[in-house]
């Protein structure tokens, strides 16, 4: 039996606004095993990013709250854990990465500072040594040159670059869990397939846990052992990569895989994408029932009547809908 | 060819911005954002140009628009050359091309009602007079992109992505355009939603007879609306095929691995990617000759020589490389 | 540079907040929308009421209160507020409240005038140099930065000295020297605005909204009246509430200085000097003209926040 790392339960995060209670996260149950790279999936307003930013507490709080639910770390619960003792875990044994290389990087400091910096505040090594360690890890995430580089400031690197410095300050301490927050949007694509190659080699060698948040299922299908799909704070379907391309079960997962123009169909020029219709639903008055309900072609009265629960529909394949 | 001339032809364009510094502002550096490239864009059909950011793509989609003026090369839109032009013969111009950008956030006047966006080009080129006359004109347009009449008086905050897209559809169309220039007009949208402005875009498309120039980063959706590709690499153009043939046949070697990188929703395909190494080199100095030559694993002596030409290597089918064209 | 960047803007974060679409309802107009906006601002309204009794007050206040304000009474000297005399009397016996009432219309319309003058020199200095960029926009900064280096008080009085007689022989005793405080103070007080208009331009300018309207084919006239400056405004508004404030208070060093309004003129600020040797014996005659100042200022200044928001309607009610 593979050991469940991160086992989050029925998490309830919400946010207080000055136009109500946001619930971006509405009872999320999901688990990342050890070394496995398990896809989030989902579009903005999904309560993806806030699931990932919850399981580090990086949530404002206020406005945020925890309204429910556990955060199972090696099974024990976050929620109620102190600031301090989430400081130990963040880094040495939780490590998170952004979106955004541009602004994770401080512009004052060299980034051979800045990698080392986890280093000698969790590991205790001298300024000489946490800065020798940070050029293997910098030779280590492929930047070249790296004794001559570590002393450069974050400006001087391309995107690409500063995305690598960031995953080398994130696997400084070897975690056993890496959750990677659209890790490559911002980037290029021939950039994101050397990061997302690069994230995939750490796995290997380290035995390192991914959780990669994304809105991209072709960066999914390519790079995840095990997917979760999340519409509007709820998750609805969940299941292995390969199950879920080939047996999605859930409209909104069907429609999300139809709806991605693909480079390697034949003759499938100017016809017609499948579409979603609408947009996603305020998460300040979710609708009652199924919450995709409004969006679904196949709804019917009893998808607004009652919420679906996630119900096994085959072996690691759950699916939250009545159909 | 045609007889009849294309309706828009670029010629040469360039486009350099001096980067200036010291004593009395010298200039120091000089970035080829767009370096003498060639474009036709016929009538009724969608040119995607895609590339990396930086490469120039959209600097020439404004540089056509006449937002940008170009350091060197001719615009002739309908065999008439308006890259000088100004004035009255340039307001012109704006009724038959139009633009529709990225952000749908930041393309909207916060301080405007989605009356006043849309009736905006209505009343600058006075196409409809008086408010009865503007508003039915507005609400037409409205519905022809899937909006509603009662979303006259709303503002662009009170709108999701897809909408404002819509909404800067709507008022890109009110001059009733020939040419349409997409700058990542769906980059930035989720992908149901990026489904369904793929689909108003063809549909407006067929019903109007539009022209399309389509500026992505996306291959597979820049494949998808398209009819024929131009493949831009740090300012110029590597490659231009028709949409097919460019995806099932690419000649040049960026073309190759920028396809083969493009993430396929599909676990079970394992396909053999050629990952490039390397990054995009400094726009400011780029290297001579080809300037692809630092991370192309085909790469020749020659190569760092003479920049390769866009040459038709098959009909319609044109590449700029001296190894494979 | 202009090129395109594929970031993405799937980012989760503050969207989460906004509501992709409201419900479908009757729409207020877009005046009482503003209003909505405004009265939210509980400080803004509370001092919308302040400010609007005090101009009431100096306006219809010589209709109900007709003591006369230059009699002098020797022997009610220094009085603090009685029946006869609300507010008090001065050193003369001069009665404080006909006083504070005739001086609050000059203090007032000083303060509202210098605004004006200082604000429509900033804008239309800050809107052409962002507007125009190159040799026009850097001329007309090394202006404002000259302006900037002066000595303003040696210059606003040297200003007065030089064009006081004049004036005043052109628009009798208290019109002309209204106009010279009005103009001299708001013309020393533009530049500030002027910098703030400016960047305010120049980073709205690199907005895709501003491409679309030219990619529309709007005029530079269009451009900078319907599209730049209502989104430039915010600040200039809030900045300008501070004029207000800032013209009462050099009026009143003007007049001290004896280059203001006459010595028998009354003004809040001038009455404010005029007490300062009788704070231990009457203190009432500076702290009521003071406390006039400070919620005059005070409350402009919250209906320059207030205003501010009700007139961005991408606050949500």
């Amino acid at each position: 039996m593979t050991e469940r790392l991160l086992d989050i339960r029925d998490l309830r995060t919400w946010f207080n606004t000055d136009d109500g209670m946001v619930r971006a996260v509405d009872g999320v149950s999901l688990h990342v095993n050890r070394g496995e790279t398990l896809a989030v999936v989902g579009e903005s307003g999904s309560g993806k990013t806030v699931t990932a930013r919850s399981v580090l507490k990086l949530i404002d709080m206020p406005p945020g709250r925890f309204a429910g639910g556990e955060i199972l770390w090696r099974g024990r619960d976050l929620i109620p854990a102190s600031n301090s003792e989430i400081d130990k875990i963040r880094a040495r044994e939780i490590a998170m990465i952004f979106q955004e290389p541009m602004t994770a990087l401080n512009p004052v400091y060299t980034v051979g500072d800045q990698i080392a910096e986890p280093l000698r505040a969790h590991e205790n090594l001298s300024r000489r040594a946490a800065l020798a360690r940070a050029a293997e890890l910098m030779r280590l995430v492929q930047i070249p040159d790296p004794e001559r580089r570590v002393r450069d400031y974050p400006h001087q690197f391309s995107g690409g670059m500063r995305q690598r410095v960031v995953i080398a300050i994130a696997i400084a301490c070897g975690p056993q869990l890496l959750i990677a927050d659209e890790p490559t949007t911002a980037l290029d694509v021939t950039i994101q397939a050397q990061i997302l190659d690069l994230l995939n080699d750490m796995k290997a060698r380290f035995g390192m846990a991914i959780m990669l948040i994304t809105h991209a299922m072709g960066v999914v299908a390519e790079n995840a052992d095990r997917v979760v799909v999340m519409y509007a704070g709820k998750v609805v379907e969940a299941a292995p990569v390969e199950e879920l391309f080939a047996n999605p079960r859930h409209p909104y997962t069907q429609g999300l895989i139809r709806a991605i123009p693909r480079v390697d169909a034949k003759a499938q020029h100017r016809t017609r994408l499948a579409q979603i219709p609408g947009t996603v639903p305020s998460l300040i008055n979710p609708p009652a029932g199924c919450r995709f309900a409004a969006r679904c072609t196949f709804a019917t009265d009893a998808c607004v009547a009652a919420e679906p629960v996630l119900k096994p529909v085959g072996p690691d394949h759950t699916v939250a809908c009545i159909l | 060819m045609n007889a009849a001339p294309p309706l828009l032809a670029v010629r040469g364009l360039s486009k350099h911005y001096s980067v200036t510094g010291g004593f009395l502002a010298r200039e120091i550096a000089r970035v080829h954002a767009v370096d003498d490239i060639n474009l036709d864009i016929e009538r009724g059909e969608t040119l995607g140009l895609v590339g990396e950011s930086g490469c120039g793509k959209s600097t020439t989609g404004r540089c056509i628009m006449r937002l940008i003026e170009p350091s060197a090369g001719t615009i002739s839109f309908e065999g008439r050359d308006v890259t000088h032009i100004d004035g009255e013969d340039l307001r012109r111009l704006r009724r038959d091309m139009q633009i529709i950008f990225q952000d749908p956030f930041a393309s909207l006047n916060p301080r405007h009602t989605v009356a006043g966006i849309v009736g905006e080009a209505l009343v600058i080129h006075r196409l409809a007079t008086g408010r009865r006359q503007i508003e039915e004109r507005v609400v037409q347009l409205l519905e022809t992109v899937g909006l509603r009449s009662d979303h006259l008086n709303r503002f662009p905050h009170e709108f999701s992505g897809g909408q404002r897209q819509r909404i800067g559809i709507a008022r890109a169309l009110a001059v009733e355009p020939k040419l349409l220039v997409c700058d990542e007009a769906v980059s930035a949208l989720d992908v149901s939603v990026q489904a369904q402005v793929i689909n108003l875009l063809e549909d407006l498309q067929d019903k109007f007879a539009l022209t399309y120039l389509f500026i992505a980063h996306d291959l597979s959706v820049v494949e998808h609306i398209s009819t024929r590709v131009a493949v831009m690499y740090l300012g110029r153009i590597v490659e231009v095929a028709p949409a097919r043939a460019l995806y099932d046949n690419p000649r040049h070697p960026y073309t190759k691995a920028l396809l083969s990188t493009v993430p396929i929703p599909d676990p079970k395909l394992k396909r053999k990617r050629l990952v490039l190494t390397g990054e995009p080199p400094n726009p400011f100095n780029p290297p001579p000759g080809c300037h692809f030559r630092t991370r192309c694993p085909l790469a020749e002596p020659r190569c760092a020589e003479i920049a390769p030409a866009l040459l038709e290597t098959m009909p319609g089918h044109m590449v700029a490389c001296h190894v494979t064209g | 540079m202009p090129g395109s960047t594929p970031a993405s803007l799937i980012a989760e974060g503050p969207e989460v907040f906004r509501a992709p679409e409201l419900v479908a309802g009757p729409r207020l107009s877009l005046r009482r929308q503003a209003w909505r906006r405004f009265r939210k601002h509980t400080l803004a309204v509370a001092s919308l009421f302040i400010l609007g009794f005090l101009v009431l007050g100096v306006v219809v206040g010589p209709l109900l209160w007709r003591v006369p304000m230059g009699a002098i009474d020797l022997s009610a000297m220094l009085q603090g507020p009685l029946l006869d005399h609300p507010f008090g009397t001065n050193g003369l016996g001069q009665d404080l409240l006909a006083r504070m009432i005739f001086g609050g219309r000059i203090s007032l319309a000083v303060g509202v005038a210098a605004m004006a003058v200082a604000v429509g020199i900033g804008v239309a200095v800050g809107a052409i140099a962002g507007m125009a960029s190159g040799r026009v926009d850097a001329a007309l900064m090394w202006l404002t930065d000259l302006f900037l280096a002066l000595p303003q008080l040696p210059l606003l009085l040297l200003l007065m000295y030089l064009f006081r007689g004049a004036l005043r022989a052109a628009f009798g005793d208290e019109g002309g020297i209204f106009l010279l405080i009005v103009v001299v103070i708001g013309g020393l007080r533009w530049m500030s605005l002027a910098r703030l208009v400016r960047a305010q331009f120049l980073s709205l300018r690199e907005k895709e909204f501003i491409e679309a309207a030219r990619a529309l084919g709007a005029s530079r006239a269009r451009l900078m009246l319907r599209h730049l400056l209502p989104n430039a405004l915010g600040p200039v508004i809030v900045a300008g509430t501070i004029e207000v404030a800032n013209a009462i208070i050099i009026e009143s060093t003007l007049s001290f200085l004896g280059l203001g309004f006459p010595p028998d003129v009354p003004t809040w600020g001038h009455m404010l000097y005029d007490a300062q040797q009788y704070l231990d014996s009457a203190p009432h005659w500076a702290l009521i003209p003071g406390a006039a100042i400070f919620l005059s200022v005070l409350s402009i200044n919250f209906i320059g926040d207030g205003l501010r928001d009700a007139l961005d309607p991408r606050r949500v009610i």
